[in-house]
């Protein structure tokens, strides 16, 4: 007979795991506490060891799938009824049994909620307020069950798109919808204020109206993909879903306002040729960004309200008076932006030598949380990749983020003259709640001072 | 006399971690009566408490520390199947249990901590009974009062002023039953346990304090808690101390029996430090890799206190073949029978809830019942529930 692994709750009330690798392949035949799985949850990595005797029949889940606790994810054929020395009746307890066992209040029931506990990455806030939406219901992959434990009626319903807000119910009818396969949100409640009563969900599943497939109102047959798929369908996770949360968060938490300014920056390229010849510089990785990283740092100092952030909860402004420096990197996992701490103490030797670290650490992708978090504000370089300006958008909690543009020869006056000239875009978003344009422009206009005549920056330390 | 100076010179410098200085910290005289290797060395203090262990007893020792182990593993297992909540191994901590539990007397009083399974095993505990309360089905698995063993205790230290109160029950009895509390190397920075050792003191109580330093407090080195050995917390208290390997089972036994044979006999309390090694995690829900050195845990397992004993038996030429199936056989069994009777351990009714609380009817508990079973009613339908009425 088959028997089935659910995921159990593998730390104290962990509602996901991801598969990390099988250990085992179908038609193996494994033995009893045999490991078959590494699975790592939000704390651990930890090895599964076989609930059963047998010889494995599917593996429900790829490797790199994050799966709910609860679903199944190994059906194994199983000798006899007695599952080997699993026990008598005792294999089919996991089935039976819900699999989250003490304490921690009934099983989700896939109700999106942020599961994963934020890792110190940066503002935790942001993680908590992951909006539902983006996880994808659970059920990717073409995955043929070989055994339906939930009663036909689940299989018949589509699944229906969660909305934000649970629906209104009590805990016998929500028990009622769960035995018997039905989602609330399609139910519609005729009770008080829309309670859905059990009558609701007795006639959702009596009465036929079940909504139709998405695929036939698409017109496209279920069996349709043949050769090629013509959409590729990835789980959002990982630095991807993260990055998403802290943009969607950033974008319409703080009215930004994003400023341009083009310069003439070919004195500061001649103080950089001079420099990378110095004694004292060689060796040194010295770039536009260090230049311009040092002189975000002198400007600052006469514009502190761009180093500042919004604590919403408290209704206070946290002036900082520290400079944690933020670059966004491009890594293998994604975009992630850790920051040289206390960046405003260090001479401009120290700050390339941090910034070289800070970019090798992040395309080894070996930055640690720590680097992280508790960056003030940020530059993201999008001259690299040849562009000229952009409307960066915060690191949530920052008040101000400058992109700075590729360096161009371009026709510019000069001297009233037109000549060919180093130029570059400096483009500034900023937080209006805290900054008002009056004092962004101003910091604007210093920066610009100061890679146009890096000898301004005299008149400002 | 058997207070250990060996750590009031050392107080190590450095980071976090216990590997590189605890070599030295805990080298120095430290009780040990069998090597690393199985090689017994004589003790002239401590040789006379172990005249009377015969053979079969040494096998004895080894059966338990391998069946502890066994069911150890086995739980750990069956929490990664989804049918225990969380458990806590004590894997490398066989010889520090099996030692002093199987010194004591039924009618001693046990007060042990979440991590102390061999103890409640070898004072008669069922192995499913004590998953139970893992399993969350039940607060508790035993009844403290059949087995001499207290409820197993998650607050930590707590349990030392409970062994304390009830050595003091003991000297109004006029018995001469001893308390023993078990707890770690963490729990000696808690203030129960000072106050545990303030009162002790104070009435010169019969209760040992067994203090298991198995190096983390879940990631805390130990020498981040103490920078003196643990053993000599207990002499600024006027408690003499000792400090064994733990990992030696003979060492730790007549520790215990020195300890226990002071207190039977209105010499008061007394405090062991048995240095052993917690090898796995701190419990299921932890990853140590994440703050404990690989390197580390290899110096200590070659230290396992069951390898140990294992070559001590094989010099003596006691490792027969019948010793070693036996052992093997009871281990399966029971690892079999823990495995079947977790899966199959009945459920709690909701209902069982008020069961525990008063020892006689209660009216306000009586109305929280009356409106919790209803509360429950209303899950059933409707026409099923009036007919069921009717039918009453």
């Amino acid at each position: 007979m088959i028997k089935e692994f659910r995921l159990p709750d593998l730390g104290e009330g962990l509602t996901e795991s991801e598969i990390v690798a099988w250990k085992v392949a179908v038609g193996d035949t494994v033995a009893l506490n045999q490991i078959i799985a590494e699975v790592e949850t939000a704390k651990a990595v930890v090895e599964l060891p076989s609930p059963f005797a047998g010889v494995v029949a599917a593996l429900h889940e790829q490797p790199g799938t994050v799966v709910e606790v609860g679903k199944p994810i190994v059906s194994f054929e199983v000798e006899g009824d007695d599952g080997g020395s699993a026990g008598g009746s005792g294999a089919d307890a996991p089935a039976k049994r819900e699999p989250n066992l003490v304490g921690y209040g009934a099983v989700l029931e896939n109700s999106g909620r942020p599961a994963r506990r934020a890792r110190s990455f940066a503002a935790p806030a942001v993680a908590d307020a992951a909006p539902a939406p983006v996880v994808e219901p659970v059920a990717p992959a073409p995955v043929v069950e070989p055994v339906a434990p939930a009663p036909a009626v689940a299989e018949a319903l589509p699944a229906v798109p969660r909305s934000a807000e649970r629906p209104r119910s009590t805990p016998p009818v929500r028990k009622l919808a769960k035995d018997l396969g039905v989602d609330l949100a399609a139910v519609t409640g005729t009770g008080e204020h829309g309670l859905i009563t059990r009558d609701d969900v007795r006639n959702f599943v009596g009465g036929g109206d079940l909504p139709v497939a998405p695929q036939d109102l698409a017109g496209v047959s279920a069996q349709a993909p043949a050769q090629g798929e013509r959409e590729t369908r990835t789980p959002i996770k990982g630095v991807r879903k993260f990055t998403a949360a802290a943009m969607v968060s950033s974008a319409f938490t703080a009215p930004h306002v994003t400023e341009f300014l083009t310069v003439d920056v070919t004195p500061t390229m001649e103080l950089l040729a001079k420099l990378k010849a110095s004694r004292a510089f060689a060796g040194y990785k010295l770039t536009p960004l260090t230049v311009v990283a040092k002189a975000v740092l002198i400007a600052l100092r006469n514009h502190p309200t761009l180093n500042t952030r919004w604590d919403e909860a408290k209704q206070e402004i946290v002036q900082y008076n520290y400079v944690n420096l933020g670059i966004a990197a491009a890594t293998p996992r994604g975009l992630t932006v850790p920051n040289i701490k206390d960046a405003d103490r260090m001479s401009l030797l120290e700050l390339s030598t941090a910034l070289t670290e800070l970019t090798d650490t992040a395309r080894a992708g070996k930055t640690a949380p720590a680097e992280l978090s508790g960056g003030t504000i940020s530059i993201t370089n999008i001259g690299v990749f040849g562009i000229d300006a952009g409307t960066p958008i915060l690191n949530p909690g920052e008040a101000a983020i400058l992109a700075l543009g590729a360096v161009r020869k371009m026709p510019w006056e000069y001297q009233d003259e037109v000549a060919l000239r180093q130029v570059m875009t400096l483009s500034l978003s900023f937080d209006h709640r805290l900054v008002d344009g009056e004092q962004g422009s101003r910091f604007l206009q210093d920066l610009g001072a100061i890679l146009s005549d890096p000898g301004m920056a005299l008149a400002m330390v | 006399m058997f207070t250990d100076d060996a750590g009031k010179s050392g107080i190590a410098a450095g980071g976090p971690g216990n590997s590189a200085e605890s070599n030295r910290r805990t080298g120095g005289d430290l009780v040990q009566l069998v090597t690393p290797g199985g090689e017994r060395v004589s003790h002239p203090e401590f040789d006379p408490w172990l005249q009377d262990v015969t053979d079969e007893q040494l096998g004895a020792l080894y059966e338990d520390m391998v069946v502890i182990r066994r069911i150890d593993t086995e739980a750990t297992a069956l929490q990664r199947q989804g049918e225990l909540a969380l458990w806590p191994p004590l894997l490398g901590q066989e010889a520090a249990q099996i030692g002093s539990a199987r010194a004591l007397r039924d009618d001693d009083f046990v007060f042990p901590s979440y991590r102390d399974n061999g103890v409640a095993y070898c004072r008669g505990v069922n192995p499913e009974d004590i998953v139970k309360a893992w399993r969350g089905n039940a607060l508790a698995g035993w009844d403290p009062y059949t087995v001499n063993v207290a409820t197993q205790q998650i607050i930590i230290g707590a349990q030392t002023l409970h062994a304390t109160g009830y050595a003091m029950g003991i000297q109004n009895d006029g018995a001469d039953s001893v308390a023993v509390a078990y707890f770690g190397d963490g729990a000696t920075s808690e203030g129960d346990v000072n106050e545990a050792l303030v009162f002790a003191a104070s009435f010169q109580s019969p209760v040992v304090f067994f203090c298991q330093n198995n190096h983390w407090a879940i990631s805390e080195p130990v020498r981040l808690q103490s920078h003196i050995q643990i053993a000599d917390r207990a002499a600024g208290f006027g408690i003499p101390s000792m400090r064994v390997d733990g990992n030696d089972v003979l060492a730790v036994m007549a520790a215990t029996r020195i300890a226990i044979d002071r207190a039977r006999r209105g010499g008061g309390p007394t405090f062991i430090e048995a240095v052993t090694y917690r090898m796995g995690p701190h419990t299921t829900a932890d990853d140590p890799t994440r703050y404990r050195d690989a390197n580390e845990l290899e110096d200590w397992a070659a230290k396992d206190p069951i390898a140990r004993l294992k070559s001590l038996l094989e010099r003596k030429g006691l490792l027969t073949e019948d010793l070693e199936t036996a052992v093997a056989a009871k281990a399966d069994a029971v690892a079999k029978a823990l495995r079947a009777g977790t899966i199959n351990m009945p459920e709690p009714a909701p209902m069982d809830i008020f069961k525990h609380v008063y020892s006689t009817p209660h009216s306000t508990l009586e109305r929280q019942q009356d409106h919790y079973s209803r509360y429950l009613a209303s899950f059933r339908d409707p026409a099923e529930a009036a007919s069921e009425e009717g039918a009453r």
